[in-house]
């Protein structure tokens, strides 16, 4: 088989003792900074990420990918010990699992979640790995206007699945796609909308962008609120769940690995959505539903499966395509280029132990997951502990210097600034963040297919619609505008996403 | 603004319609070129006529349909944030790490209602000190500890 061959040297890629220190360090680093109240995964990507400029590329991919399970865990973990979910995918987690823990059953509701990211993880590891090469395959034959399409369709896809008004998540994506054109434009080498200043002819850095709206935004959201959080932490204890917890949580484990798996390689799935749907379907099965929200074990079990498999089928699309479909993969892009690794389909053929070296990798760190999680659970429970006005300065230094450190240039810091108060404000407008950072991140890519595809078709804009894959693309995106409008889907989608 | 029915529908639809005509407005000296070649004002412009599209059409639903009120803003988090963000800025390159840290935590601090000065020296002290060590001597990144002004 190609596949076993293949994952065999990905194995032996990631199992170096170099590139296994850098998985450990990487989730527990992403761990670390994951549980901080507050700190997303895109911020501890984006902090984490000038601590691996120095690596060889494979390495720091694997740290990277290591940095986001381990945040995407400290995540849940604040949702369940404390219900602040580290992010929006652990929202439905912080439901159960916050009543879990209020029952004094924090510890279980803590394994359960590591449990079903680790069976979700393993298999959505060989999901990615049989799915991925022949995604590929059909990528190499993409030209331009599917590529247009495609990029089309994630980005309506993103906003269509999210929560909130429509209309303005599409201002917010064609904002972030405006800001993405800031910066000399690749074609007539003009700068455009730069003001002059010399540090925007590179355009504005995602860094300090995402981190300026995930990061400082954020922090500034939580001082508003800075009372009234209630610790669980001195109550975790008695971590193994009971054998009839096992029975109950095997299925919906399985069945949020095999949504979260299909829901993530969609462009603009990934892990919310999957944790979601996950959650509703569960409640849906489920014989006794009125226990949700009330400590179902079946609540946790679920959109935990379903988010971790989702998160890494979401791989998917950005390393057969070089497309992002949420705002992690935009940052993974981000750290390719930085690497010298233009992601897209070529990648595989031309690098197989980096693309499957980081496949095996996914493995490996979810392995780490739970043995460095089980134990540790404890200490994570401390860290909560710490008031949040003692922790919020060091986290910005940290932001701070890693934004600096960057390019060593104080512009990006001011930057990094003015994206807070953006994000802050556009939180208080009830304007979703990550549509506007998937437009700034696809902004450049989607003009540069918009160019090709015109001066192929001679200025004709029908090659949208007269490619096949392209038109069944831009079909499918606006099926998915109108089916928003319709009444009952409307009122499903307003359901699903008010369970929080 | 209580005539307002729907603020923060209001306020997004215009800072839609604000921003897209900021980038039409930049982009009027630039060449806009045919689809066949486009210039480098023909994506922006195209976008940004969207933009104000959908601000305009979020303005007029805000008219209409009724909305949540916008809570309040933490504007003395919001400054001392910001601020403190900016004042490391200034002070990285010639005040040096220790300097720009201290003062960023300083400033910052100052955003808690739980703040007192004592423990916001203290948070300065271990900060500035673990990032000399960390990211200075640990990690090589090359910020001067002590910067120009305090250098000859």
């Amino acid at each position: 088989m190609d596949v076993l061959a293949n994952l065999m040297l990905g194995f032996e890629t990631a199992a170096t003792p170099l590139n296994l220190a850098y998985c450990l360090a990487g989730v527990f680093l992403g761990t670390l900074i994951g549980v901080l109240p507050g700190l997303g995964p895109v911020a501890t990507i984006a902090m984490l990420l000038p601590a691996t400029f120095g690596l060889p590329p494979v390495t720091a991919l694997i740290m990277l990918a290591g940095i986001y399970y381990g945040a995407q865990y400290g995540g849940s973990t604040t949702a369940i010990l404390i219900n602040v979910p580290g992010e929006s995918s652990s929202l439905v987690t912080a439901l159960d699992g916050y009543a879990m823990a209020r029952q004094g059953r924090a510890g279980v509701a803590l394994a359960t979640a590591a449990i079903g990211s680790f069976i979700a993880g393993s298999i959505a590891t060989f999901v990615i790995a049989f799915a991925a090469p022949p995604l590929a395959d059909v990528a190499l034959r993409f030209g331009p206007p599917e590529y247009f399409s495609l990029m089309v369709l994630g980005l309506v896809a993103s906003v269509v699945l999210a929560h909130g008004s429509l209309l303005k998540a599409l201002g917010m994506i064609v904002f972030g796609l405006l800001l993405g054109l800031v910066g000399t434009d690749a074609n007539s080498a003009i700068r455009r909308f730069t003001f002059d200043i010399p540090e925007l002819a590179d355009g504005l850095g995602f860094v300090p962008v995402a981190m300026g709206m995930f990061g400082l935004g954020e922090i500034i959201k939580n001082l508003e609120s800075e009372e009234g959080r209630q610790i669980l932490s001195n109550r975790v204890q008695n971590l193994m769940p009971s054998r009839a917890d096992w029975q109950r949580m095997i299925g919906p484990i399985l069945r949020g690995t095999a949504l979260g798996s299909v829901l993530g390689i969609l462009p603009g799935g990934g892990a919310i959505l999957s944790s979601f749907a996950a959650y509703s379907v569960e409640k849906r099965l489920s014989k006794t539903p009125s226990e949700f929200g009330k400590g179902a074990i079946e609540g946790v079990a679920g959109p935990e499966s379903a988010n971790n498999a989702g998160a890494q089928t979401s791989f998917i699309p950005m390393l057969t395509l070089g497309i992002p479909s949420n705002p992690v993969m935009a940052l993974m892009i981000g750290a390719l280029i930085i690497h010298g690794v233009q992601p897209g389909p070529a990648v595989m053929t031309q690098q197989p132990s980096l693309f499957w070296g980081l496949i095996a990798s996914m493995w490996i760190g979810n392995f780490f997951l739970i043995i460095l999680n089980l134990p540790l659970v404890g200490m994570w429970a401390k860290m909560l502990s710490i008031p949040y006005h003692l922790l919020y300065p060091g986290i910005l230094v940290f932001c701070a210097i890693g934004v600096f450190s960057l390019n060593n240039a104080p512009f990006d810091v001011y930057v990094m600034v003015a994206f807070g108060v953006l994000g802050y404000g556009f939180g208080k407008l009830r304007c979703e963040l990550a549509p506007m950072l998937l437009g700034f991140i696809l902004g450049p890519m989607m003009e540069e297919n918009l160019r090709r595809a015109l001066t192929l078709s001679r200025g004709d804009p029908t090659v949208f619609l007269s490619r096949p894959v392209s038109a069944l693309m831009l079909a499918l995106a606006l099926l998915a505008l109108a089916a928003v409008l319709l009444p009952a889907f409307r009122k499903t989608r307003e359901t699903a996403f008010q369970e929080d | 603004m209580k005539a307002l029915r729907n603020p923060s529908d209001f306020w997004s639809g215009l800072l839609f319609v604000v921003a897209g005509s900021l980038f039409l407005t930049l982009s009027r000296g630039l060449e806009f070129g045919t689809p066949t070649r486009m210039g480098p004002s023909f994506f922006p412009v195209v976008l940004s006529i969207i933009l104000i599209a959908i601000g305009l059409l979020v303005v007029g639903r805000s008219l209409v349909l009724h909305g949540e009120p916008i809570e309040g803003a933490a504007l003395k988090a919001l400054a001392l944030v910001t601020g403190s963000g900016v004042l490391f800025g200034l002070l990285v390159r010639d005040g040096g790490l220790i300097l720009a840290t201290s003062a960023l935590v300083i400033v910052s601090a100052a955003a808690s209602r739980r703040f007192h000065w004592l423990t916001a020296l203290a948070m300065a002290a271990v900060l500035a000190t673990f990032c000399a060590v960390v990211f200075v001597w640990g990690l090589g990144l090359s910020i001067p500890l002590v910067g120009a002004w305090f250098g000859e």
